[in-house]
């Protein structure tokens, strides 16, 4: 897929919780396609401790409405960054960057998305691609209290949302892997994104059950296009580039143990 | 439009700008970005004679205006360079220079026999800073007896243009690249990285696997600008600059000081499109100086 750096134009930028921003992104030119699972690089210019572009992904694209959507958390001089970025201000991207989910033939199958904290953000795009396709999503969200929940709403245009807070807050308390939904019915396909542990534990109980599992992976990247050999995750055929080879995997590549 | 033309011994460059091992793949990683035959040359990732895993991950850390990475030459192999990836980037028109590392002299010669066969690579860079394994974890290129011992035996193999890389990690880096010089090298290039070191303190761990890893980037420009001023005085050869170039005015600071051509490398990171912007940026700075030709600046610093 060709690669594009594009300087792109803010149309909102709108607080989500307290950690958390979306930014909605467009261009006078027609953006090119992107796949669900596929990232930019976002170019942070205002600071030495930022010299790094930042990986962040497609939260969705609405092809008519020629926007594009990053969900990102607030965790470094970066991220805290682009929540500052107003209405008309210029963001610099090197889109679209890596492999995306690999998009079901058989229609009748049923996927499970499975995010936790801000590993939720590529899952809205790939549940409105499933939807498109006319296959209904499944989503089970998982966070820690009631406060690091994220688009509840948006996932709710897209399918049912099952949730799990650690807390108890809202939805049933306990880990996603923990969810009742996961015994009540029958999934055929799970992907999943989020923090390592959940992801593992996620990849354990969909290998148990025997579910083909495909999990996103946010390795520290430098180059974002498979030249540096930074971001590397070790799989059965030794060292990859999560940039370029990922970020998403097979569950059965990973020599993870599960 | 002045002349960009320049030369490394008797190969010709369109014109200084080249890129760095090991943060432009085989260069076809760019190619959406910048038409890689606008550019002096493309130096490939390192090849070393058998396939390398590299270090485990995380082999990346980020500093303030630089990063730090213990890549440790992950690579595939030479035959796996000659037979999958030479036939993928043999018809560009730019110089596709290999970067050859080992650590053994043996493994040196040998990879740069095999790459001394193919027609269109015109010249291979000698990376003499990974450890030789025989000398306890040393790298050759710390010492001028070493960097003599390896380049003089690449030497007898290779017949095309011989870019030596020097190490920073030394007391005196001109010693190092008389070494190279007397040895045969036709040429010398710096800096590699410099060794450094990140620290998780809510960890209290380091951050790279290794501990300890290259640094690279702005930050490390002036001390690399200071090493080529001091081995272009140093040296018959024509120096090959580079170390935290990131736009045109960078490039021509080291031409100043005695480079007669310039890498970009944890640059295209940033920017992936770097590379093209600095080939116009130093024709507009000949131009607006009227400067004919970019050897007018070669080594032109007034002092
Ligand atoms: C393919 C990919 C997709 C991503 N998608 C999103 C997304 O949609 N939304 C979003 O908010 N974030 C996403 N991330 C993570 C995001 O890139 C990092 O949070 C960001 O780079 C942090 O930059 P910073 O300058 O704010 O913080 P830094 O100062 O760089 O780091 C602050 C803290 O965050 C940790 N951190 C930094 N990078 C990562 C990382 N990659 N993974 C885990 N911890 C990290 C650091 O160790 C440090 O403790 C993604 C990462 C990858 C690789
Ligand atoms: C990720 C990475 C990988 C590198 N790999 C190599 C390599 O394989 N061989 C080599 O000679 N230098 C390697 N280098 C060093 C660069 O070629 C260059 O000497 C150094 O980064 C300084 O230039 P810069 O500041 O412009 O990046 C690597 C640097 C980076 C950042
Ligand atoms: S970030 Fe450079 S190879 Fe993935």
């Amino acid at each position: 897929m060709k690669k594009y750096i594009l300087d792109l134009t803010i149309r909102q930028t709108v607080a989500i919780g307290k950690q958390c921003v979306l930014l909605r992104l467009t261009a006078d030119e027609q953006l090119p396609e992107m796949f669900p699972g596929q990232f930019v690089e976002v170019r942070v210019d205002h600071t030495p401790s930022v010299m790094l572009r930042r990986p962040i992904s497609i939260h969705y694209y609405n092809k008519e409405t020629n926007e594009l959507g990053l969900l990102v958390q607030l965790v470094g001089d970066g991220t805290r960054w682009m929540a500052t970025l107003k209405e008309g201000d210029m963001l610099n991207l090197v889109l679209p960057l890596g492999n995306g989910f690999t998009l079901p033939e058989d229609p009748s199958v049923r996927p499970l998305l499975i995010g936790g904290g801000v590993g939720v953000a590529p899952l809205l795009y790939l549940g409105m691609k499933l939807k498109e396709m006319g296959i209904t999503p499944t989503f089970l969200l998982g966070s820690r209290t009631e406060n690091e929940l994220m688009q509840v709403q948006e996932f709710e245009k897209v399918g049912p949302v099952y949730i799990t807070t650690e807390n108890g807050a809202v939805g049933e308390q306990g880990y996603v892997t923990q969810h009742s939904v996961l015994t009540r019915e029958q999934f055929s396909q799970v992907y999943t994104c989020g923090p390592k542990p959940m992801m593992v534990a996620v990849a354990r109980w969909a290998k148990a059950a025997d579910v083909p599992c495909e999990v996103s992976l946010e390795n520290k990247m430098a180059c974002g296009v498979g030249a540096c050999l930074c971001c590397v995750e070790d799989t059965k055929e030794g060292n990859v580039c999560v940039c370029k080879e990922g970020p998403v995997f097979s569950i059965e590549k990973l020599s993870w143990q599960i | 439009m002045a002349d960009l033309r320049t030369s490394i011994g008797k190969l010709e460059l369109a014109n200084p700008v080249m890129t760095a091992s090991g943060t432009f793949g085989y260069g076809t990683e760019f190619a959406d970005f910048v038409d890689l035959d606008r550019l002096g040359g493309v130096i490939v990732k390192g090849t070393t004679l058998h396939h390398r895993e590299g270090n485990p991950y995380p082999r990346m850390a980020e500093t303030p205006s630089g990063m730090l990475n213990a890549v440790g030459l992950q690579n595939k192999g030479v035959e796996y360079f000659c037979e999958q990836i030479y036939p993928t980037i043999k018809d560009y028109k730019t110089n596709m220079i290999v970067n050859v590392s080992g650590s053994a002299i043996e493994d040196y010669v040998a990879t740069a026999e095999r790459i001394n066969a193919l027609e269109a690579i015109p010249a291979i860079e000698l990376n003499i800073s990974c450890p030789n394994v025989k000398q306890g974890g040393m790298a050759f290129g710390v010492t001028a007896k070493g960097a003599a011992e390896v380049v003089s035996a690449v030497r007898k193999v290779y017949d095309k243009t011989l870019i030596v890389k020097l190490s920073p990690n030394v007391t005196d880096i001109t010693e190092i690249a008389r070494a190279a010089e007397s040895a045969g090298a036709d040429s010398v290039s710096l800096i590699n990285t410099l060794l450094g070191m990140a620290i998780d303190a809510e960890r209290r761990c380091p951050i790279l696997s290794t501990v300890t890893g290259g640094m690279s980037g702005p930050a490390v420009k002036p001390i690399a600008l200071r090493m080529v001023w001091q081995v272009a005085k140093a040296v018959q050869i024509p120096v090959v600059g580079l170390g935290g170039i990131t736009n045109a005015t960078d490039a021509i600071e080291f031409l100043l000081a005695g480079a007669s051509a310039i890498e970009v490398g944890t640059a295209n990171f940033m920017d992936p499109a770097v590379t093209g912007k600095i080939v116009d940026g130093i024709n507009d700075y000949l131009d607006r100086h009227g400067f004919a030709s970019v050897r007018d600046i070669i080594g032109a610093l007034e002092i």
